[in-house]
């Protein structure tokens, strides 16, 4: 199948469009309210607020019997909320850590869920089945109305984002100085963990409990190698995000139904592994190669201020040396020695070398951290 | 009329008092941090608060600005709870307290300072960024406005958060700790606008660890350490006697009756 006819099949086929619009604009949403999850360094918070949802489920379907999404998703909602809230109270009343509560948090909500689930399995009612599809997400259980509900929370959440920028930003980069300001900050902090509650519980149907975490955080870890801007960090990881979803929907629809939201998953972190390494400037690969040319210059500039030193003592800075004079200096290399000559430092003359006027200079300026890479 | 019947009271009557602590207790569960604190500060001075690491310092100027709800006490701004007197009152936070790979810019954070006189929803207009502007050249970081706040030095850093400070525009200034690892150039620089501060008639309040600086750079001490020791000016109280009760003797305080 090749793209053109892909993109004729997301148009036309109810399903395709549906699963496709669906995890663009989870993405999105998941995305960009990531960011705020990373910046807090409540990485984790996604994690523990989607296993908590687990228990949510199940007892929705208990008590209601139905199968209906939105049934089962409001049960999410709640056990996801409680979960959350106790997690804040662990944290602010006791001295446990937030990881430590966070961990609490989600191995007894999950553990609960797995419970009730294996009980679900064992009762005689032939509507039971499908509850475990919630643990890894089944997109292709995405109908129009799904959608349309994610689009409202995720319009929604932008409006309260453009509302409220200023003060997220602020209660993000410093949370008790916006208290003196006087920022409700408690407002601000609840608002911003009820949308991820939110973003959480609508993916879970698509992604499912265990996996949800990722569509918050990989998004955007690769988004801030990429900027060091909040607004375009918040942008670019919406972006990520749905690119991610739209390209992993595309490569489990055509490649025999492998399961969506693991595919997306790993969509995303390729973006992730991609933005690591190749980011300008907070990529590995960039800061190695900075780290090897900064070495070399160190080197040049190292056998330049020797050769300085040497230059001073006479008062025609161009008389010549001999080049052995350098082997007694470990910085020196033939490589280097020619390199000098190309910059028009040095002049060599067979075995022997002598300073340039230019060279004298770049040399005496080099203690005032004139680097010769500035040339 | 509560107002003069305040200035009245206190010891100093030449003088109106700033900020006023009444009875001030804190604590983290059961260990008291912070004991019966009781204390005045005249307008117009520049103060060090000094005592041991653990002695409550940054602990007392948090629960002056509502950061921390203390058990106990009351502390007035010019007479009046904080809440009325938000907009007399800057805080520098310790620099450590705040994540500097955060993406934003120099600019930026010394904007953040104008966020609470532009109250809920509005955002920072050219008025702002003016102000801004003007605060990071008093500080002489103009020419790094632009700069990622992760590639400004330590000493750069603590001068950002001293020009978000300034952009307030405040009669009373707290400030936790500045010269924590700041270059000699950046601490004159500093103690520079401190001065100036005080000169132009503001009140200025700083956790300071470095007691031999405090005769040359201040005019006004009190010494913490759980409880107050000391309060008052420089040259009448900063003597061996409270230095030693300050640090010399570990208090111990405890809760049982």
């Amino acid at each position: 199948m090749d793209i053109q006819e892909y993109f004729s099949l997301v148009i036309n086929d109810y399903t395709l469009r549906t699963i496709t619009l669906g995890t663009a604009i989870l993405g999105g949403v998941t995305g960009m309210l990531g960011s705020f999850a990373v910046l807090r360094k409540q990485s984790l918070l996604g994690d523990a607020i989607s296993h908590a949802a687990l228990p949510g489920i199940a007892i929705a379907f208990l008590i209601t019997g139905s199968k209906d999404t939105n049934t089962l998703l409001i049960g999410a909602l709640i056990s996801g909320l409680i979960g959350t809230f106790w997690i804040r109270g662990i944290v602010t009343k006791t001295h446990l850590k937030s990881d430590t509560a966070l961990g609490l948090i989600l191995s007894l909500f999950f553990g609960f869920g797995m419970l009730l689930l294996t009980f679900i399995e064992k009762q005689p009612n032939a509507n039971q089945a499908g509850l475990d599809k919630y643990l890894f997400g089944q997109a292709a259980t995405l109908v129009e109305s799904d959608v349309w509900l994610m689009a409202t929370v995720t319009g929604l959440c932008l409006l309260v984002l453009l509302f409220f920028w200023k003060e997220f930003k602020l209660f993000l980069f410093d949370a008790d100085y916006a208290k003196t300001l006087g920022f409700n900050t408690k407002f601000i902090d609840i608002l911003i963990t009820s949308f991820i509650v939110l973003a959480i519980v609508l993916g879970l149907q698509t992604v499912g409990v265990v996996l949800m975490s990722a569509m918050l955080l990989a998004p955007a870890a690769a988004a801030r190698q990429w900027t060091n801007s909040l607004s375009t960090m918040v942008f670019l990881a919406a972006v990520f995000g749905a690119v991610s979803g739209v390209l992993g929907t595309a490569i489990s629809a055509s490649q025999n139904n492998l399961s969506t939201g693991p595919v997306i998953v790993i969509v995303a972190s390729v973006f992730v592994v991609f933005s690591f390494i190749f980011s300008p400037s907070r990529g590995l690969l960039f800061r190695q190669i900075r780290f090897i040319a900064n070495r070399r210059d160190l080197e040049l500039q190292k056998t330049l201020a020797f050769m300085y030193h040497i230059a001073e003592t006479h008062d025609n800075i161009s008389h010549p040396h001999t080049i052995k004079i350098l082997n007694n200096f470990q910085g020196y290399t033939r490589k280097t020695l020619q390199k000098l000559v190309d910059k028009g430092y040095v002049t060599l003359d067979g075995t022997m070398w002598s300073l340039t006027e230019k060279g004298f200079e770049t040399a005496a300026n080099l203690y005032n951290q004139q680097a010769i890479k500035d040339e | 009329m509560s107002e003069i019947k305040i200035q009245e009271k206190t010891s100093v009557s030449e003088h109106k008092m700033a900020v006023q602590v009444d009875d001030l207790t804190v604590a983290y569960n059961y260990k008291p941090v912070l004991w019966d604190i009781d204390l005045e500060i005249p307008e117009g001075v520049l103060m060090a608060i000094v005592g041991p690491n653990g002695a409550g310092k940054s602990t007392l100027i948090k629960a002056i600005l509502g950061i921390l709800k203390p058990i106990a006490g009351s502390v007035t701004i010019y007479g009046k709870p904080y809440d009325e007197q938000r907009k007399l009152v800057a805080y520098v936070p310790q620099k450590g307290s705040v994540d500097w790979d955060f993406p934003t810019t120099a600019l930026d954070v010394v904007m953040m300072g104008t966020y609470g006189s532009l109250g809920w929803i509005k955002r920072p207009g050219l008025k702002e960024k003016k102000a801004s502007l003007e605060a990071l050249e008093k500080v002489g970081m103009l020419a790094f406005k632009n700069r990622q706040i992760s590639q400004l030095s330590g000493g750069q850093q603590q001068r950002i958060f001293l020009a978000r400070a300034l952009v307030q525009d405040a009669s009373i200034y707290f400030m936790d700790e500045p010269f924590q690892g700041v270059d000699a150039t950046t601490e004159i620089a500093i103690i520079n606008i401190l001065k100036e501060l005080r000169k132009a008639g503001k009140t200025v309040i700083v956790v300071h660890h470095d007691l031999q600086t405090v005769p040359e750079y201040f005019d006004w001490v009190t010494f913490l350490n759980v409880k107050k020791i000391a309060t008052g000016p420089v040259k009448d109280i900063f003597n061996d006697d409270n230095l030693t009760k300050t640090y010399g003797i570990n208090y111990k305080v405890s809760i049982q009756e």
